[in-house]
């Protein structure tokens, strides 16, 4: 089982770190052939137009979209941006992999992002988020399911076998998010 | 290492470098440079009232940009805007944090407003990023709360020579405390003239505490190719996008090739035939200036202690 990153641009080295702490084998992907040799992708954070302009020549974009729509996929930050299916502040084109709208800097600039601790769904307590220049998932569909919430707001979600993180659990010690995700894609492959 | 902000602050500020990892910024000076920038793939850009092969042109004293031109840019893009101030001038930086840019380059490519003192950058809620040319530099920046380092080059000169210079002197400094016995580490301390507890730590991890990015001089995709392999997380592009020579900008169309295959090129700094496309796509480069023919006084390079 192989767990591929998307590494356009972005903190693409920190989930890999993490994935690898957690006994999972990662590939960095740049290219669309690569796709065809992992199990499972994640889109990290950084600048969603900037990974847009990648996407948008060679037919990655396509690939890409055929890929996540077909397996399990995380996506952190820009990565919830490009899974979303609708995307705000500027809209965007995105993968629409997930019943979500997410609005771009909804919280304000660097000086508004922060590193904060709220309640979630998954087992062991509050979970620390750190929120930078965060996106707000503005919108979602009934069959999504929230696995954490700040001020009210969903900040972590999952649909089917597809997880988004508006903040950065790749940039925190707890390691829960990516052990959950991992447990997905185990159960996805078992499935068949 | 002490934090005035709590224990919060510089793992926010470093956050946001994190997200810029394997990406281009670009300088701008006005709202139109940076759409095209924007369109083109930065990752952030630089908002300026000159680029620095401008500055260096024309002369004078350079300052921080009109806080009304750099509104006007973070009011176009969706990407953080960063701004330099005066090494030293903390007023300065005060303006760019009230008036909410993304990070604070603290820049040599201006006029130094202190000959003894950077800014206090703990002191600050916007991340700093500051130049170093060896690994002393760098962590007198850290130590003083920079959470971004960039190597200085040459500003402005389309010369790639000291960006390399300076990022393989870093390299070669940590590589060299990896190896060093723990007694030792205080002699070098000394000798690196920064603080022993971050020295320790570089000997411990074989890296900067804070990313490790590279500006100065860096004008074509392969010079931004080179500069990432040699182990530059992200590139600064200064006046190698949206100028010709010292003083004319470069036609807008041109700009933008150059723009996008400068990112291109970031991403797959080691794909040989990605930068052949990206090479052959490039209608010439600024004309530049060679830092072998320079005098030692025009150096921005030694501006910053």
């Amino acid at each position: 089982m192989t767990i591929g990153v998307l590494a356009i641009q972005g903190d693409y080295d920190a989930h890999k770190l993490r994935l690898e702490e957690l006994g999972a084998k990662t590939l960095l992907v740049k290219k669309p052939e690569q796709l065809d040799q992992v199990d499972a992708i994640v889109i990290p954070g950084g600048e969603s137009s900037t990974m847009l302009k990648f996407l948008e020549r060679d037919g990655f974009m396509e690939k890409l979209r055929e890929f996540v729509r077909a397996k399990p996929s995380f996506g952190t930050c820009a990565g919830a941006i490009l899974l979303a299916k609708e995307v705000a502040n500027p809209s965007q084109l995105s993968l629409g992999a997930m019943d979500i709208c997410v609005t771009r800097n909804a919280y304000g600039r660097q000086l508004d992002s922060s590193i904060l601790e709220a309640d979630t769904k998954l087992a062991g307590g509050p979970l620390e988020m750190v929120f930078i220049r965060a996106p707000k998932i503005s919108k979602l569909a009934d069959d999504v399911q929230v696995l954490a919430t700040y001020n009210g707001d969903p900040v972590l979600v999952r649909q089917k076998n597809k997880m988004a993180a508006t903040f950065h659990p790749e940039l925190s010690e707890d390691k829960r998010v990516h052990e959950a995700f991992l447990k997905m894609v185990r159960e996805a492959k078992a499935s068949g | 290492m002490s934090e005035k902000n709590g224990n919060y602050g510089l793992r926010l500020k470093t956050g946001l470098a994190e997200m810029l990892k394997g990406g281009v910024i670009m300088d701008v000076t006005d709202a139109k440079q940076a759409e095209i920038a924007e369109k083109a793939g930065a990752v952030a850009v630089m908002a300026l009232e000159r680029v620095p092969a401008q500055i260096r042109a024309e002369g004078g004293v350079a300052r921080m940009a009109s806080p009304k031109k750099i509104r006007e840019i973070m009011e176009t893009v969706s990407i953080p805007v960063m701004a330099k101030c005066r090494i030293g001038h903390f007023a300065e930086a005060q303006v760019l944090q009230e008036l909410g840019v993304d990070y604070v380059d603290e820049s040599e490519v201006l006029t130094p407003a202190d000959e003894l003192h950077h800014v206090d950058k703990h002191a600050f809620k916007v991340p700093f990023v500051c130049g170093a040319r060896d690994l002393g530099e760098a962590l007198r920046r850290i130590a003083e709360g920079a959470a971004m380092i960039r190597t200085k080059g040459e500003a402005g000169t389309g010369d790639v020579v000291h960006a390399v210079k300076h990022l393989r002197q870093i390299v070669k400094d940590m590589r060299q405390l990896t190896v060093m016995g723990e007694e030792e580490l205080y002699a070098q301390a000394k000798e690196l003239r920064a603080p022993y507890e971050l020295v320790r730590m570089v000997a411990r991890s074989g890296k900067l505490p804070v990313p490790n990015f590279s500006a100065g001089g860096i004008a074509t995709p392969a010079d931004a190719a080179l500069v990432r392999q040699l182990g530059a997380e992200a590139v600064f592009v200064g006046s190698g996008i949206f100028m010709s020579d010292s003083t004319t900008f470069a036609p807008a169309a041109e700009a933008e090739i150059r723009a996008r295959a400068i990112v291109r090129a970031t991403t797959h700094f080691d794909d040989p035939k990605v930068l052949l496309e990206t090479s052959a796509e490039c209608t010439g480069a600024m004309k530049g200036l060679a830092i072998a023919a320079m005098a030692e006084a025009d150096m921005l390079q030694k501006r910053g202690w």
